[in-house]
């Protein structure tokens, strides 16, 4: 790092300088080099302290760029600090050891390689890349890395640590956005009514143009209405201010995003006043973008918030009083004042033009500055041409040149209303005052001061007051009458109907973002890209970081021109949520996710279990342990697999949805919402259930436990419970049957036991007679075990002599412990969701949502055995009988050949494709080897008419061996009669 | 976000709720094929005050919302008991 300087130009004598600590000096880099600046400095402030006006290069012909609005709301002044890209250097403030860079530059910010493209502009029309690269086929291929990276932005650094982002809710009764004059009159009329108000201003201090523009020729105004309006609002205990802050976005019902830092606010507010100011529009002239061309409130706002003088010698372009304001604060700063290009046709009589001309500066009527001329190598202004204005858009040859290293413009505003627009509100040119106004705002949205179009500093009071009194009467706090608004808002002579001056050699740029020139736009439209937003989309005008503030005006009134239509016809492009750039982080947030876990899960994790994610659960996937290779893995699943097949296994399922249906009409209930028949089920008896959506689809399935003759306990899918559950009271909403239904997932925990030792393991533990004819496949009992109230099921997910053993989940780990105490003997051991998956594939039994997709139905997954024959309703009844006879597929069982494996294919994964004659037929949905039959086994729908035990289909799978990833081969398959395992149910009804 | 008069809960935000289609009528189990499909698959999708079924998804409560699809205004809410009264005789079976 080179040598600090010392603090390089000294500041204006306060009171410029508001914002910035002069006790607080603070030592930053900028591309390697050292400057000093004060606390609350921006980087923009500092640098210009500093004599550095060049911040960054342009887009596309990467020209040098300083800052033009001194607000961030332009381009130019975009940074890279550390990982952090295109990060606004007007408003970003300085702090110890900030390390800032320029961006878009090619070697050194001063001598950029690629300003040769500024040379060659003529060759880059709009619609360039377009045109250049669409022949021949391939060729953007070939250049796009080229130029992104010449057009880029900021840097991507995907090294960067993640940041912590966060959101919070507020909620007020009032929400005010923008803390100017409009705002802090409306924040503070809303309080005294009553109203909770959040006031919002995305500056560091309250104030808006307060704390810049100049009102009156003395320039006492704007600084004491600061400090009385400052001081009532912090007085105000109702008034809470969020400075610092963006507010983003309007959403439905006055939901405002507002953005501080990393931090998201989510803010519901009962009534929104928008006070949100408005953009100055920058004056179009040949070479309009060199560093040192500001607006007149940019120039204000180096002045009067961080006591920066603009420049040395200045010349001034205004349609307005504000021109004058500005050089009033630019004689003040120090600054000579060249002349100024008064762009009406005569000397204005107000306060401000009075005091400049009592100085003796030089105006001119009638004239704009038609031409900047640069210093060497476009680093800045060396002199400016003063022409007369000879119609719209044109001026005299010839007129004035002043030397000057700086061109000051006020040309005019235009209303910063994109909350309004957020909300739907429409917008209208008015040809009187030559900017668009809004109106249609939603009931609870009120808007004052210039983003409403009134531009008198009284008024602006008045209308915020008004729209304080209002937001706060929607919010249900009136009080008294409605304050009054006086007439003439002074929008009228606040803007230049065409400060658009066109020259024959361009760099007359209209969005300096976007590097787009005058005929830029005219050729967008003449080449058929008439309609605002196809010109918008084809010269991608407005459409860079400053989304269209500074350009869209001059933009629409370009396109209205060469339409021949009137502005109000070409009309405004559509503006949406966000306002102004919003990182990817304050979407993410925090990265909450929330996991449930069940009353067993440290046993599981002492017992060596890997957990894996089911819906918001985590359940193990095996007991292996950690960082197993593939083959140890699949290892440890086998072994667990073969201990329940030999001698007993214990899993947690209590993820598992469970209903309770209790009521008279239970049964009915039941009947109406599955597939089977409940109604004769006996107490005591469980029964499989199939759910189907209207339309005939398999959407969930589990067992019905019959506890009582009005009272069903019913399991269902983890992930399928909860839209199981809305299900049934959608329905019974309408139906009113007497019946009580309740989620009770989580309440209970469950584990299921299951080997053919099962039996003896939880006979040592509960009284119940467990015996085949006292308890017998597909029972149901409530009793104790080791002293813990249970319900027991006997059902067979995995296929052999079982026992699912559901308690209330506080004692879940108990109920776990017992049983893995009480099966020591018996070699129990737990296993995890693969092998559960693995020995149910063995039973051929289907895991809904896995081996069905949206549009299986029972028919086509071969469970025709659970529809109800004779009932003439249940939900989806209707549609399975329409299709049946037109199932296209069918869900089978297959064997894998072991020979067309062992020839290079790899074991079929689930939605690999079934391949029958170079046909695409099906696909694979559960495939694994089963340990217990030595056979690789799965289930995968095929074509219906093909589905026939021995009919033989391929799978294409991935190939083995070290080939190419994407490399495939084909393995034989033959269909097989389901299940895999145990045909004959022995084991399971031991 | 949009707020939704929930007549169990109060205003919430829509992000609680999820949409439960048009409230229409169950056709009768012997219906026409092409009455069934029409019910499954075509809406109204009427540009007015539609009814709508809404549910508060943590408090698993259905209701009727009557909505003007044109100003995506709800214009009231109410418990499914106005409309379907009575208990047991709601639907065949």
């Amino acid at each position: 790092m080179a040598p600090l300087p010392e603090a390089a130009a000294e500041r204006l004598a306060k009171p410029r300088g508001l914002w910035i600590d002069r006790n607080r000096p603070i030592a930053f880099t900028f591309d390697g080099r050292g400057y000093r600046g004060y606390g609350g400095d921006t980087v923009t402030s500092a640098l210009w302290a500093a004599g550095v006006k060049i911040v960054s290069r342009s887009f596309k012909y990467h020209r040098p760029r300083g800052t033009l609005s001194a607000a961030g709301h332009d381009a130019n002044s975009l940074v890279q600090i550390g990982a952090e890209a295109n990060v606004a250097a007007d408003l970003r403030r300085i702090e110890d050891g900030l390390e800032v860079e320029a961006q878009n530059v090619f070697g050194s910010l001063a001598h950029d390689r690629a300003q040769l493209l500024d040379k060659l502009g003529r060759f880059l029309p709009v619609g360039f890349y377009y045109k250049a690269f669409y022949r021949p086929k391939g060729a953007w291929k070939r250049w796009e890395g080229a130029i992104r990276r010449m057009a880029g932005l900021g840097r991507v650094v995907t090294a960067a640590s993640h940041g912590y982002f966060d959101k919070q809710y507020l909620w007020a009764d009032v929400a005010v956005v923008g803390g100017g004059p409009a705002g802090l009159a409306a924040a503070l009329e809303a309080a005294a009514g009553g109203a909770e108000v959040i006031l919002i201003d995305e500056n560091p201090h309250l104030g808006g143009a307060l704390s810049y523009a100049r009102f009156d020729a003395e320039g006492r105004r704007a600084g004491s209405e600061r400090a009385r309006l400052v001081e009532e609002v912090a007085a105000r205990d109702n008034i809470r201010v969020l400075t610092d802050a963006v507010c983003n976005g309007w959403f439905a019902d006055h939901f405002l995003a507002v953005l501080r830092g990393n931090r998201m606010f989510k803010l519901r507010a009962k009534a929104v006043v928008m006070a949100t100011g408005s953009w100055e529009q920058p004056l179009v002239f040949r070479n309009n973008d060199l560093p040192g061309i500001m607006y007149g409130s940019a120039a204000q706002r180096l002045i009067s918030r961080y006591g920066v003088r603009p420049g040395q010698r200045a010349v001034i372009a205004t349609a307005n009083a504000d021109g004058y304001a500005a050089a009033l604060d630019l004689m003040a700063a120090g600054t000579e004042i060249a002349c100024i290009a008064e762009m009406g046709p005569e000397l204005p009589r107000h306060e401000l033009a009075r005091a400049v001309r009592e100085r003796a500066i030089p105006v001119r009527p009638g004239a704009t500055v038609a031409e900047a001329f640069p210093a060497p190598h476009l680093n800045g202004v060396e002199a400016a041409r003063v022409a007369a204005i000879a119609g719209r858009g044109r001026t005299r040859a010839g007129g004035e040149t002043f030397a000057c290293d700086t061109i000051v413009t006020s040309v005019g505003w235009q209303g910063a209303a994109n909350l309004a627009w957020h909300a739907g509100a429409t917008s209208h040119y008015d040809e009187g005052s030559a900017m668009f106004h809004i109106s249609g705002l939603p009931h609870g949205m009120h808007a004052a001061g210039s983003v409403a179009g009134t531009f008198a500093l009284e008024r602006v009071l008045e209308e915020g007051r008004a729209a304080g009194w209002a937001a706060a009467r929607d919010a249900g706090c009136e009080r008294g009458r409605r304050p009054a608004v006086g007439n003439d808002r002074g929008a009228a002579g606040q803007n230049h109907p065409w400060p658009i001056f066109e020259h024959p050699k361009g760099r007359d740029f209209v969005d300096f973002d976007e590097d787009l020139q005058v005929h830029d736009l005219e050729n967008a439209v003449a080449e058929g890209y008439a309609h605002i937003e196809l010109m918008k989309r084809f010269s991608t005008c407005g459409m860079g970081p400053s989304q269209g503030r500074h350009s869209w005006l001059n933009a629409v009134r370009l396109n209205a021109h060469a339409n021949g239509i009137a502005i109000e016809e070409a009309g405004l492009t559509t503006q949406r949520p966000p306002y102004a750039a919003e990182k990817i982080g304050l979407l993410a947030g925090r990265g909450f996710e929330p996991r449930r876990l069940t009353a067993m899960h440290h046993r599981h994790l002492e017992a060596g279990a890997v957990m894996m994610p089911a819906g918001l659960w985590l359940r193990p996937e095996h007991y292996g342990g950690r960082g197993l290779d593939a083959a140890a893995r699949l290892a440890a699943v086998h072994e667990e697999a073969r201990n329940v097949r030999q001698n007993v296994g214990l899993i947690d399922v209590s993820t598992l949805g469970g209903l309770e249906l209790r009521g008279p009409d239970a049964a009915t209930m039941m009947e109406r919402m599955y597939t089977w028949a409940y109604r004769k089920q006996q107490v005591g008896r469980a029964r499989y259930t199939l759910m189907t959506d209207m339309t005939g689809i398999v959407t969930d399935d589990g067992v019905a436990c019959r506890l009582h003759d009005r009272h069903f306990y019913v399991t269902a899918t983890t992930s399928g419970v909860d839209g199981v559950y809305r299900e049934m009271l959608f329905w019974n909403a309408q139906w009113r049957l007497r019946v009580d239904v309740t989620h009770v997932t989580g309440a209970w925990a469950g584990v299921n036991l299951a080997g053919p030792k099962s039996r003896q393991v939880l006979a040592r533990l509960t009284d119940q007679d467990l015996s085949a004819a006292a308890f017998p496949y597909m029972g149901v009992r409530e009793a104790k075990v080791a002293g813990i109230p249970c319900r027991l099921l006997r059902v067979g997910f995995v296929g052999e002599l079982g026992f699912e053993i559901h308690c209330p989940c506080h004692s879940g780990e108990a109920l776990w412990d017992a049983l893995m105490a009480a099966g020591a003997e018996a070699g129990i051991r737990p296993f995890g969701v693969e092998c559960q998956r693995l020995l149910r594939l063995e039973k051929g039994h289907i895991i809904v949502s896995q081996d069905t997709d949206g549009l299986t139905s029972p028919l086509e997954a071969d469970m025709e055995w659970a529809l109800a024959k004779k009932r003439p309703f249940f939900i989806g009844k209707r549609s399975i009988d329409l299709r049946r006879g037109h199932a296209r597929r069918k869900l089978v069982g297959f064997e894998v050949d072991q020979a067309s494996l062992a020839a290079g294919g790899t074991l079929p994964q689930e939605c690999h494709l079934v391949i029958r004659d170079g046909e695409i037929e099906g696909r694979v949905t559960s495939c694994s080897y089963s340990p217990t039959l030595d056979k690789t086994i799965g289930l995968a729908f095929v074509a219906a008419e093909r589905a026939a035990v021995g009919e033989s289909f391929q799978v294409r799978v991935g190939a083995d061996g070290p080939r190419r990833a994407d490399a495939v081969a084909m393995v034989d398959c033959r269909v097989v009669a389901l299940p895999f395992y145990d045909p004959d149910n022995a084991r399971q009804e031991l | 976000m949009k707020l939704m008069p929930c007549p169990l809960n109060g205003p919430r935000n829509i992000s609680e709720f999820a949409y439960g289609g048009e409230v229409q009528e169950l056709p009768p189990p012997d219906c026409a094929a092409g009455d069934w499909i029409d019910y499954l698959y075509l809406e109204d999708n009427a540009a007015g005050v539609v009814r709508e079924w809404w549910c508060h998804l943590a408090t698993a409560y259905w209701f009727i919302a009557e909505r003007d699809t044109r100003s995506d205004a709800i214009l009231a809410t109410y418990p499914a008991s106005r409309l379907f009264g009575g208990t047991g005789d709601g639907a065949p079976s």
